[in-house]
């Protein structure tokens, strides 16, 4: 067990330093062979000839790539100085560089953006949960019922309405128009009343179409169950439905849930683009967003990278939670 | 058979129906008989010949847990001890289910919980039936491990089915259906998933436990050798319905019907001469929708032309050939034992 845990945790830092690699080679090598200069945009529109080879000098981009490559590496572990004449800048680790942009250093940033994020996820998680399970099992349990077929097609448009379409319905419906609630971030720790209202219309509309996908996914998974050899010797041994379904069908129906689970949310940490985006929400995806259009190049990487070792990091939880649930499970 | 007031269970006339989107398939369609406490039955037949429908309606598991698909139609009366579950309230049979009545499946890996170690499966259909606390009903389930012949059962207790070979896996499945000392156990297909040489061992347990616990057992199965041993009285079963019923020892050597001279010709035994072959019954089992006009083994039946046409157009009824043995066929009973006797 302790040798698979160093194992699987050797591998999410080589996977980390592949996801690096690759998105250093896109984001500071494609520019160079298009002829992009990451210096010209770093120092603006109307900058001298002289000024951009300066700043070239102090991001240290007049080195090799693979030089660079070191160099940043080595900031995220340990950090690195920006020398610009008698002038050094630290930037302590893990260092991502500077914004092109803001010129602001890029790992503050992360740190600011990620709770607004953290927060966005989180909660329409705790919804979607609740409401996208408990939807499946009882349309499972009522197959081709009335409630079975509504939730089905509500399931339907769930997952097929995308979620700029459904965030700003809810906005014109619910803010613009019977103005019940704005969207807005209050840090949990300032108030947490005032956190979980800010945030409500953004967790309902991206629970929305989570929950339409668990719904479909936990009644799939039930439906089988159900049928399965080990439902009808529980039957057999006298058990009340009721305990039937929670204590031997409900606990095989989570397996897969769970495993879906930790794949999404570990994406969705790292940045809900669409859904900051619609609703304006300061988080790490409004943060790539607005890296891509100024071509920010730095936050790009920051966020990426971000987002890359939440998947990974989920990844390895959900394994590890398998192991738990599912006695067959062995880790080695 | 004629009522019998000693019978610990008693069938009768049991349709159990399946409406589909192709017609209605009659899985069992008219099956009657009877087991007294101590004595074991053995229901043989091809797979769909409606045995499993069956013992599947006596536990009243048919009907639980349909959730809208085509629900079962069940007629007919099913007596426990006097105590009829046909119109009983579900409820009612379902507290029967495990402690009165129990039921040991086919596949004892995928009938067991694969999340749960076996020790707490046993426990908990214990615990169904008795307001024990979890040491008392541990005591029990260890118990009842032993008894199976399963080694070192406490420490058993906690493993899960998976880490258990095929053969310990039916034991661990017969100690869970004894538990609460049923009155009945259904045994179905109880080795058919098993290597051969463990299956003896399964059949002798199942025959030692009955001696042991006095239970009435029903083994259901495709494979007469299995019952060869096992049962008093054997019930062949085509097309949902009961074609011969009777004493083990005169199905055995006297058979009544085509259809069981058919199973007993492609059965492998040591009193056959070497170099004889095996030989199958011919063609497919029937569709359970459009079942075959008359006697329904009669596409298959060699003997059907002997019949003057009766065998195409008329239901055979159950006659009694000779004491408690009957038998479905429009052949003459004398025709019948001609034909065994020269084929054997």
């Amino acid at each position: 067990m302790l040798a698979y845990l160093v194992r699987r945790l050797v591998a999410v830092v080589v996977m980390l330093l592949v996801v690096t690699l690759v998105t250093f080679g896109i984001f500071f090598l494609v520019p160079k062979l298009t002829g992009g200069d990451p210096a010209a945009l770093f120092a603006g529109r109307q900058a001298d000839p002289a000024a951009i080879a300066g700043i070239r000098r102090k991001l240290g981009l007049d080195a090799p790539v693979i030089v660079q490559y070191a160099r940043f590496i080595w900031g995220l572990v340990a950090g690195r100085d920006y020398a610009s004449g008698a002038d050094v800048t630290h930037c302590a680790a893990p260092c991502f560089g500077y914004s092109f942009k803001t010129e602001q250093p890029v790992w503050p940033l992360l740190i600011d953006r990620f709770p607004v994020t953290f927060s966005l996820a989180i909660g329409a998680c705790v919804l979607w949960l609740v409401v996208g399970v408990a939807t499946g099992v009882l349309s499972a349990l009522r197959r081709g019922s009335l409630w079975d077929r509504a939730a089905m097609a509500t399931a339907l448009a769930g997952v097929s309405l995308p979620i700029y379409f459904t965030g700003m319905l809810a906005l014109a419906v619910f803010t613009y128009k019977l103005h019940w609630l704005t969207v807005s971030y209050v840090p949990f720790t300032q108030n947490p009343l005032a956190w979980a209202r800010g945030l409500l219309l953004p967790w309902i509309v991206l629970a929305f179409l989570y929950a339409a996908m668990y719904a479909r996914l936990t009644r799939a998974t039930m439906l089988e169950i159900l049928g399965e050899d080990y439902i009808r010797t529980a039957r057999a041994k006298g058990l009340a439905e009721p305990v039937v379904i929670r204590r031997h069908a409900l606990r095989a129906t989570l397996t897969p849930v769970l495993t879906i689970l930790g794949m999404d949310l570990g994406a969705l940490v790292g940045g809900a683009i669409l859904t900051e985006t619609t609703f304006s929400l300061q988080g790490l995806g409004q943060a790539a967003v607005r890296a891509i259009s100024d071509q920010d190049l730095p936050v790009i990487l920051g966020v990426t990278m971000i987002a890359a070792f939440f998947v990974i990091a989920a990844n390895l939880v959900v394994d590890l939670l398998y192991a738990v649930v599912d006695p067959r499970v062995r880790l080695a | 058979m004629t009522d019998d007031p000693e019978a610990f269970l008693s069938v009768r006339d049991l349709k159990v129906h399946f409406p589909t989107d192709d017609g209605l398939v009659k899985a069992v369609d008219g099956l009657s008989f009877e087991l007294a406490r101590g004595r074991t039955l053995g229901i043989v037949g091809e797979s769909g010949s409606g045995k499993s429908v069956t013992s599947l309606a006596v536990m009243g598991l048919h009907g639980v847990g349909q959730y809208g698909r085509g629900r079962a139609r069940i007629s007919g009366e099913i007596r426990l001890d006097g105590q009829r579950l046909t119109d009983a309230d579900p409820d009612a049979v379902r507290r029967l289910r495990g402690r009165q009545m129990a039921m040991i499946f086919q596949d004892p890996l995928s009938s067991l919980h694969p999340y749960y170690t076996v020790g707490r499966q046993i426990s908990e259909a214990y615990r169904v039936h008795n307001p024990v606390g979890r040491a008392a009903a541990r005591a029990r389930a260890v118990e009842l491990l032993g008894r199976v012949g399963i080694p070192r059962p406490d420490r058993r207790f906690d493993d899960y089915p998976h880490q258990f070979s095929g053969g310990m896996r039916q034991r661990v499945m017969i100690a869970m259906a004894l538990v609460n000392n049923p009155d009945l156990l259904i045994a179905d297909e109880p080795t058919t998933a098993l290597d051969v040489t463990v299956q003896a061992q399964i059949l002798d347990l199942i025959r030692d436990l009955q001696r042991e616990f006095g239970s009435a057992v029903i083994v259901i199965t495709h494979d007469l050798g299995v019952v060869a041993e096992l049962a008093d009285d054997i019930l062949v079963m085509y097309a949902g319905r009961c074609v011969e019923r009777g004493p083990a020892e005169r199905v055995f050597h006297a058979p009544q019907h085509p259809y069981t001279w058919g199973l007993l010709g492609s059965m492998p035994r040591l009193d056959r001469e070497r170099g004889a072959r095996l030989t199958p019954v011919r063609g497919a089992p029937p569709s359970l929708i459009n079942v075959p006009s008359g006697c329904a083994f009669h596409p298959r039946c060699p003997y059907a032309e002997l019949t003057a046409g009766a065998s195409r157009s008329t239901v055979p009824e159950l006659r009694e050939a000779a004491r408690r043995h009957f038998a479905a066929c429009h052949l003459p009973v004398a025709d019948r034992d001609r034909i065994w006797e020269a084929s054997g």
